[in-house]
C-alpha cells in the first residue's frame, strides 16, 4: 500500500463518518462543526488528486466564509431542532420507501457503469508544466467566458435580491446626525433657571 | 485554451444578451443615482431596453454557435426569444399603473425583470447543460425576489418562501440528471450529447438522467405532478409579478423542454414520449377538475395556465416538427391571451381593493362594460371556441396528435378542454348575471390600450396575425429538424 493510497482512504473514511455525524448530530453547532470536518477530508482529497488550488478555496471560502457565516446564523437564530424533528417518526415510513427507491436506482446504475479503458488511461493529470492556478485561468475567462459572466449576474441579482427583501428606510425612526449633534449651541437648549430653596419649581 | 470569440463582430449572434445585460446594470445606476420619480423612470427605461432588444433579436437575426459551443442562436431560439421579450415588456407595462399598492414601486423590480428575462434568454440559446443551468437558476433567483417583493405582505412573503424552496428541490432534481446524463454520455454539450447517443444507443442510466432532467424542467413550467407551487405562488404574489410569472418564464422553460426533447434526446424519442404525454395528460385533466371548485380568480388563473401547458405539451409529444410548430404558436396565443387576462383583472378595482374571488365580479358587465367584454372574449379563446385565437392554438396541436396517432391523448386533451368550459363560463356568468355589488374604479389608461390591442388580436387572430405568425412558427420549428 502506497503513501497517498493510505492517506486516500484515511481521508475518505474521516470525510464520510463526519457526514453521518452531520446529520445525526443531536446539537445544530456540533452538526456546523462536522461539516468543516468534511470540508477539510474533502480538501485533502484534492490535495491528494493534485489540484491544490482548489483545495486551497475549499478551506477558505467554505469554511473560511460560508461555514463561520452559518455557525453565527444557527448560534443566534436559537432555532428549536427539538421541536423540527417531532415529526421525523410520522414520515419516516415514507422516507424509508423514498430511500429504498433511491438506492434501489443507485444499483441499478452502479451495474450499468463501466469505466471506459480511454479514462483510466487518461486519468493522469494533464498539467504540461502550467500550474494549477494558470489551468484554471486559462479556460475561465477563455472557453468558460458566457458562463463566467452568466454565474456573475447570476451574484448581482443574490445581491439586489437582499438589498430589495431586507433593507429598511423608516422614516419614523430617530436616527443619530452628528452634524446636528456638534452643531448643537448651549443657548438653544440650556435654560438656566434658579431655584429658591424650599420652593421647588 | 482558446475562445472562438476573436473579435467584436464575432460576437453578434449574442448581441441582444449583451445589450440586455448591460442594459440591465445601466437601469441599475440610474435607480441609484436618480431620487425623483425613478422607479417610473427605470420601469419605461426597461420597457424600451426590452423592446429594443427584441428589434434586435428580429430584426438583425445571426444564427452560430457561440463561446465554444455552450451558445447557440438559431430560428427556433429567435422566435421565443421574441415572444420572452414582448412577454416581459407587456408584464412590466400591466406593473405600471397604482404600482404603490402592488409593491412593484420599487425600483428594483423593473431590473430584476430584466436579468429575469435575460436568464430566460439564456435558457432558450442554451446548448450544453452548463449554460442551461445557468440561465435557470438566473431566471429562478429573480422569480424568487420578486415573488416577495411585496415584503411587508405576508401572503407575498410566503409565496416567494414556497417558491425558493421547492425551486431550490426542482433545481437538485435537474442537476442530479445533469450529472447522470454527463455521466453517461460523457458530455456537457447538448451536440454532443445527440451524437453519443446515436452511437451507443440508450442505457438505463441516461434514461434515469433524462427523467430527472425533464422532472426539474416540468417544475418550471409547472406541469402536474410539480404543480404544487402555481396556485399558492400565483394567489400570494402581488396580480402584476404574477402576470409576468404566468407568461414569460413559461414561454422560456418550455421552449428549453422543446430543445432537449427534441433535439438532444432525439435518439431516444420513444422514452421521452411517454414522459411528455403522461405530464401532459395529467395537467390537462387535474386542472380541468382542480379548478372547478376554487373561489379565488388567482387560483382558478394558476390551474388555468396548468392545464394551457398541458394543452402545448399535447404539440410536444408527438415529436414532429409539425408539434413544436403548434407548441411554438400555442405560446405565442397564451401569451396574448394571458396578458389580456391580467389586465382585465387589473382593471378592476373596487373601493375596497382589487378583486379576489370570482364573487367581487359580481355586475362587472353593467359598470365596467368594455373590460368584462374583453375578458368575456378571452374567457372564450381560453376555452377555445371557433372564431378566436384560442381555437387556432388548440387545433394545431391536437392536430399534430393525430397526424402522430395519438388518438387518445387528442381525445383527452378535448374532452378536458370541454370540462374546463365550466369554471371560464362561470366567470362570465358572474360578470354579466349577477347583481351588482360594489362600484368599480376608474380604469387607467394604459390598461384600456393593453386590453384594446391583445382583445383586437384575440378576436380578429385568424384575418390578422395567422399567417404571418403560421410562417414564423414553421421557420422556427424548422430550424431543429
Amino acid at each position: 500500500m502506497t503513501l497517498p493510497l493510505f492517506f486516500f482512504y484515511v481521508f475518505s473514511a474521516i470525510a464520510v463518518a463526519s457526514a453521518l455525524m452531520v446529520i445525526s448530530a443531536r446539537n445544530p453547532i456540533h452538526a456546523v462543526l462536522f461539516l468543516i470536518l468534511v470540508f477539510f477530508n474533502a480538501a485533502g482529497l484534492f490535495m491528494l488528486a493534485g489540484a491544490e488550488f482548489l483545495a486551497l478555496m475549499l478551506i477558505v471560502v467554505y469554511v473560511g466564509a460560508v461555514m463561520v457565516l452559518f455557525l453565527f446564523v444557527v448560534m443566534m437564530l436559537d432555532v428549536d431542532f427539538a421541536s423540527l424533528r417531532q415529526g421525523f417518526l410520522q414520515y419516516a415510513p415514507i422516507g424509508v420507501i423514498v430511500g429504498a427507491v433511491l438506492l434501489l436506482e443507485l444499483l441499478m446504475l452502479a451495474g450499468s457503469f463501466v469505466v471506459s479503458p480511454e479514462v483510466t488511461a487518461s486519468a493522469v493529470l494533464p498539467m504540461d508544466g502550467v500550474d494549477n492556478m494558470r489551468a484554471i485561468g486559462q479556460v475561465l475567462y477563455t472557453r468558460y467566458v458566457f458562463l463566467f459572466l452568466g454565474a456573475a449576474a447570476v451574484l448581482l441579482v443574490a445581491m439586489i435580491g437582499a438589498i430589495v427583501l431586507t433593507l429598511q428606510h423608516k422614516s419614523n425612526v430617530k436616527r443619530q446626525d452628528p452634524v446636528k449633534q456638534v452643531g448643537r449651541r448651549p443657548s438653544e437648549t440650556l435654560e438656566i433657571v434658579k431655584v429658591k430653596s424650599g420652593q421647588g419649581l | 485554451m482558446n475562445s472562438d470569440v476573436i473579435d467584436f463582430a464575432s460576437l453578434a449572434p449574442a448581441y441582444p444578451e449583451m445589450l440586455l445585460a448591460i442594459g440591465a446594470v445601466v437601469l441599475l445606476m440610474i435607480g441609484v443615482v436618480v431620487n425623483k420619480e425613478r422607479s417610473v423612470l427605470v420601469s419605461y427605461g426597461a420597457v424600451l431596453l426590452l423592446i429594443v432588444t427584441a428589434a434586435l433579436v428580429i430584426l438583425q437575426p445571426k444564427d452560430g454557435v457561440l463561446f465554444n459551443g455552450v451558445f447557440i442562436a438559431d430560428g427556433f431560439a429567435r422566435y421565443m426569444k421574441a415572444l420572452v421579450l414582448g412577454g416581459s415588456a407587456l408584464s412590466l407595462l400591466l406593473a405600471l399603473p397604482r404600482a404603490e399598492e402592488n409593491g412593484t414601486h420599487k425600483y428594483e423590480y423593473a431590473v430584476l425583470v430584466v436579468l429575469a428575462t435575460l436568464g430566460m434568454m439564456m435558457m432558450v440559446s442554451a446548448n450544453d447543460l452548463m449554460s442551461l443551468y445557468v440561465g435557470l437558476e438566473l431566471q429562478s433567483l429573480s422569480l424568487y425576489v420578486l415573488a416577495a417583493i411585496k415584503r411587508e405582505d405576508s401572503k407575498a412573503t410566503e409565496a416567494g418562501l414556497k417558491y425558493f424552496v421547492l425551486g431550490a428541490l426542482s433545481s437538485g432534481m435537474l442537476l442530479y440528471g445533469s450529472s447522470l446524463v454527463y455521466g453517461f454520455t460523457g458530455h456537457t454539450n447538448l451536440s454532443e450529447i445527440l451524437v453519443a447517443i446515436a452511437q451507443e444507443g440508450r442505457s438505463i442510466g441516461l434514461i434515469f438522467g433524462v427523467v430527472f432532467l425533464l422532472a426539474g424542467v416540468a417544475f418550471k413550467i409547472s406541469a402536474v405532478p410539480f404543480h404544487m407551487w402555481t396556485p399558492d405562488v400565483y394567489e400570494g404574489a402581488p396580480t402584476p409579478v404574477t402576470a409576468f410569472f404566468a407568461t414569460a418564464p413559461k414561454v422560456a422553460a418550455m421552449a428549453l423542454m422543446v430543445r432537449l426533447v427534441t433535439d438532444t434526446f432525439k435518439g431516444i424519442s420513444h422514452d421521452w414520449q411517454q414522459i411528455v404525454i403522461f405530464l401532459s395528460i395529467a395537467s390537462m385533466v387535474l386542472a380541468a377538475f382542480a379548478a372547478i371548485g376554487q373561489k379565488s380568480i388567482k387560483r382558478l388563473i394558476a390551474y388555468s395556465s396548468i392545464g394551457h401547458v398541458g394543452f402545448a405539451l399535447v404539440g410536444l409529444s408527438s415529436g414532429t416538427q409539425g408539434g413544436v410548430e403548434g407548441v411554438a404558436i400555442y405560446m405565442a396565443i397564451y401569451v396574448t391571451m394571458t396578458v389580456a387576462l391580467f389586465a382585465c383583472i387589473l382593471s378592476l378595482r373596487t373601493s375596497a381593493g382589487y378583486v379576489e374571488t370570482i364573487e367581487d365580479l359580481a355586475g362587472a358587465a353593467q359598470h365596467r362594460p368594455f373590460v368584462a367584454a374583453i375578458m368575456a372574449i378571452v374567457m372564450f379563446s381560453l376555452i377555445g371556441m371557433p372564431p378566436l385565437a384560442g381555437f387556432f392554438a388548440k387545433w394545431h396541436v391536437f392536430l399534430a396528435a393525430i397526424h402522430a396517432h395519438l388518438y387518445v391523448l387528442a381525445v383527452i386533451g378535448v374532452l378536458a378542454s370541454a370540462i374546463s368550459a365550466f369554471y371560464y363560463l362561470r366567470v362570465i356568468k358572474v360578470m354579466y348575471f349577477d347583481a351588482p355589488v360594489r362600484e368599480f374604479e376608474a380604469v387607467p389608461a394604459e390598461l384600456n390600450i393593453i386590453m384594446a390591442v391583445t382583445g383586437f388580436v384575440v378576436v380578429t387572430y385568424y384575418f390578422t396575425v395567422a399567417g404571418p405568425l403560421a410562417g414564423l412558427a414553421q421557420s422556427a420549428a424548422g430550424s431543429l429538424f
